[in-house]
């Protein structure tokens, strides 16, 4: 009995750990991304404000970055599902003998780095259109075909996992049974493997287009004049991150949710309408009698959903009339007077010093820098620290006693750090 | 009815590698006919169905249906329907669009294809279940929606793979009768595929007795069941028993048999292989469970059998008897339930006549294993 409610208890507390390690990280971006310093951090609180959503759609090259890969997310997943259905058909209908090795070849993309594949793209298609002689700014070297192209080499691997999958659980002789009844091979595609596959093929889709979405690897060789969101973030936050990327990251993810408790409601309708449909008698069925269950009843999913839905309309609609300026002045103030009061202290403790030294040795010495630093309130949590390189520039003007708490792992890559050093 | 159109095998091999599915096949179905393939589980029966109904090329031979050669046409260009072994209902259609499939293809307005669809489903007894989806259907109604799927491509000859074998008993007893009906009133030929030889004697006009890819007797079903070609069609169709010798006489239609357990016994040989049996050659005796009465115990003759009763079992219409049989085999005799005073002879020894022309003598060939 002991041993049982210990398990359960150190089950409970792996669940706790898994979860706060797998949404940690998004819950913290979340946060930073209304509080108002101009660094994303979640902690000191200052001031709630929705400025970097407005800063963020104000941001003209992550717009633009979003457009493309929109762009190329679409042409990716037209290019991938369709070669993804071509070879998983090929795999399980065509050469049933080949299998072994045919799944071999097609996987191995997969299995290659992406960079490799951003370079051989690259190489390729230059190659194919100097033999074309075709110019430099040919339709075969631009950075949207490229990317599509280079993209979905792998994507299209992924795709046909998810195709196969399905198609083995196909049963062959619907296939025969639509010849049987006089339909064509292109007919029976269209109207029995098709709809047959169609779950698959939106599972397919998604997946390609978030693979897409969120690829950097290849993209990064290929993307020529159509820099995607991916590429222009990560050219963003070698000038220094603002929590205007936590709002998109936070956008991304609330759309995420919505897309997944959609997706579950739906599922847990077609359940409870099958089943109704199961229980009803012929002359319901006949008559239009028949009802159909509410949308809400018994789908925790789907009143969920509208719950996430009508929060964001709550949000939004407090976002266009609140204001944090009062708020942000405040805290401007109390910061002021905290950067007097330490200066002063900081002052204090060098005149200290400075008499006792001179006491000493009857030497002076300049080591200590500018007065005019403004150190920072030294709570700032573990989280935003690492990530924030702004912290470090700071910190180049931060006095020594409070360098220790920055040097994490995030000064190593900051070029701020070099600089002050 | 019209007389409707006929199938032919002509000298039909089926070959899978070196494995030779269906060998040397010659059949005539008659236009109009209900035929049945039986046979016992990998027999070749589902290849030759997918011989006529175009998924399979012959190795050899021909296929013609209504005295057309078959050989080079698909199957969606054949007037054959047919019905799979698992159906094979579209699962994403609803009933109306299954039934109606054929329609679709030649682009049939949904308009006119509900009104057949609904035609057809009062023909099955499932009217107003056109808008249910396979999955809410019963083993039974799928059945039947698979029926009306294929007539509705109006074929001139409907294949059926084993229809009844997922069904429980009851239902299949009611199928059988179901479509049997449904043959008489569409009057189309259908070919029928079983291993339950019920079925077979009870829907057919000609039966085909198929043995690992070897068609062993065509004839209806009086025939088979009384008159078989080979040991196996014996054995397989109903119940018999089987007296293993060697031939010691033969005299005209007649043969005394020397069994090995129940001495002379005399047999009508059956009618295919007259003047095919010599004496000395092995030879097989089988007798009927219904085919015994009882005679004065230690009789002796050429047409009475002597052995120990092992087993009794009352089963209402007939009391049956197992005695000790050949190699540890019983043998099992049934006696109509007239209303006579049974005693038990659990134990011993008991004597059993038969009318000669009742027996049935035959080549030594391999059995059918239940
Ligand atoms: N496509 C195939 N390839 C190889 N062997 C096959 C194939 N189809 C059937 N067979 C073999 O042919 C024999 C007859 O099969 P089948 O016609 O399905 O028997 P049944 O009488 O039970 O319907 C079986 O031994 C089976 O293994
Ligand atoms: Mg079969």
């Amino acid at each position: 009995m002991k041993n049982f409610s210990f398990m359960r208890l150190s089950i409970w507390f792996y669940l706790v750990i898994f979860f706060a390690y797998l949404l940690g990280p998004l819950v913290i971006m979340s946060i930073t991304a209304f509080n108002s310093p101009g660094f994303p951090r979640a902690a000191p609180w200052e001031c709630l404000t929705f400025e970097w959503f407005s800063a963020l759609f104000q941001d003209e090259r992550i717009l633009n970055g979003i457009w493309n890969s929109v762009l190329v997310g679409t042409g990716t997943v037209i290019l991938s599902v369709a070669m993804g259905l071509a070879g998983a058909l090929m795999l399980t209908q065509i050469w049933p003998k080949l299998r072994a090795t045919y799944y071999t070849i097609i996987i191995a993309p997969i299995l290659v780095p992406g960079v490799v594949i951003g370079i051989s793209t690259l190489v390729f298609w230059d190659r194919v259109n100097r033999m074309l002689g075709l110019d430099a700014d040919s339709f075969l070297s631009s950075g949207l075909f490229l990317t599509i192209i280079g993209q979905s080499t792998f994507i299209a691997s992924y795709c046909m996992l998810v195709l196969v999958a399905r198609l083995q659980r196909y049963d062959n002789a619907l296939t025969e049974a639509a010849l049987d009844l006089g339909a064509s091979h292109a007919q029976t595609f269209r109207k029995v493997l098709l709809p047959f596959m169609r779950p698959a093929i939106a599972s397919a889709a998604v997946l390609a287009f978030l693979a897409s979405f969120e690829n950097y690897n290849t993209t990064t060789f290929t993307f020529g004049e159509y820099p995607t969101l991916t590429i222009e973030l990560a050219q963003k936050v070698r000038y220094g991150i603002t929590p205007a990327i936590s709002a998109l990251a936070f956008i991304i993810v609330l759309l995420t949710v919505f897309a997944a408790l959609f997706n579950e409601a739906k599922i847990r309708r077609q359940e409870l309408v099958a089943a109704a449909r199961k229980t009803a008698t012929v002359e319901e069925l006949e008559t239009g009698k028949f009802r159909l269950p509410g949308f809400l009843s018994s789908n925790t999913a789907a009143v969920l959903l509208v719950v996430v839905a009508m929060a964001t309309i709550a949000v939004v609609g407090t976002a266009t009339v609140y204001s944090p300026a009062q708020c942000i002045a405040d805290v401007k103030e109390t910061k002021r007077l905290e950067t007097e009061l330490r200066i002063q202290e900081l002052l204090q403790r060098r005149a200290d010093e400075a008499a006792r030294r001179a006491a000493e040795e009857g030497e002076q010495s300049d080591q200590a820098p500018a007065t005019d630093a403004t150190p920072k309130p030294s709570n700032d949590s573990g989280f935003g620290n690492v990530f924030n390189p702004g912290t470090l520039q700071d910190g180049g003007t931060e006095t020594p006693e409070e360098e220790p708490e920055n040097s994490g792992s995030g000064g190593v890559f900051d070029p701020g750090n070099l600089q002050s050093n | 009815m019209s007389a409707g159109v006929g199938v032919n095998l002509e000298n039909l091999w089926i070959r899978f590698g070196d494995f030779v599915a269906v060998r040397d096949a010659n059949v005539n179905i008659n236009g109009g006919d209900f035929f049945s393939f039986l046979g016992p589980s990998g027999c070749g029966k589902t290849t030759i169905l997918r011989a006529v109904s175009g998924f399979l090329e012959p190795s050899e031979g021909n296929v013609l249906i209504g005295g057309n050669n078959m050989k080079g046409i698909g199957p969606n260009k054949r007037p054959t329907a047919l019905i799979f072994q698992n159906l094979a209902l579209f699962p994403l259609m609803k009933v109306w669009e299954n039934i109606t499939f054929s329609m679709e293809i030649k682009g049939a307005s949904a308009k006119e294809r509900r009104k057949r669809a609904d035609e057809l489903l009062d023909m099955i007894a499932l009217t107003g279940q056109g808008d249910k989806l396979p999955a809410e259907l019963s083993g039974g109604q799928k059945q039947r929606v698979a029926i009306a799927r294929a007539l509705c491509a109006e074929p001139d000859v409907l294949l059926l793979d084993e229809p009844l074998s997922a069904l429980d008993l009851k239902l299949r007893q009611h199928m059988r009768s179901e479509l049997r009906e449904i043959q008489k009133r569409v009057g189309i030929t259908f070919i029928y595929i079983t291993h339950d030889q019920g079925e077979a004697l009870t829907m057919s006009d000609n039966v085909a007795v198929m043995r690992a890819g070897v068609i062993d007797q065509i004839g209806d079903g009086k025939t088979i069941y009384n008159d078989p070609n080979t040991a196996f069609a014996a054995s397989f169709v109903g119940e018999n028993n089987v007296f293993r010798g060697t031939v010691k006489k033969v005299i005209g239609n007649e043969v005394m048999v020397s069994t090995n357990r129940s001495g002379d016994l005399m047999a009508r040989i059956s009618s295919n292989n007259v003047g095919k049996m010599k004496e000395g050659d092995d030879a097989m005796l089988f007798i009927r469970p219904e085919a015994f009465a009882l005679a004065p115990v230690g009789t002796q003759g050429d047409h009475f059998v002597t052995a120990q009763v092992t087993k009794e079992e009352f089963e209402g219409n007939v009391f049956n008897i197992f005695m000790e049989g050949e190699g540890g085999k019983e043998m099992k005799v049934s006696l109509p339930n007239l209303g006579q005073s049974f005693e038990s002879h659990k134990g011993e020894p008991m004597t059993l006549e038969y009318d000669v022309h009742n027996a049935v003598a035959l080549p030594a060939g391999v059995l059918a294993t239940e």
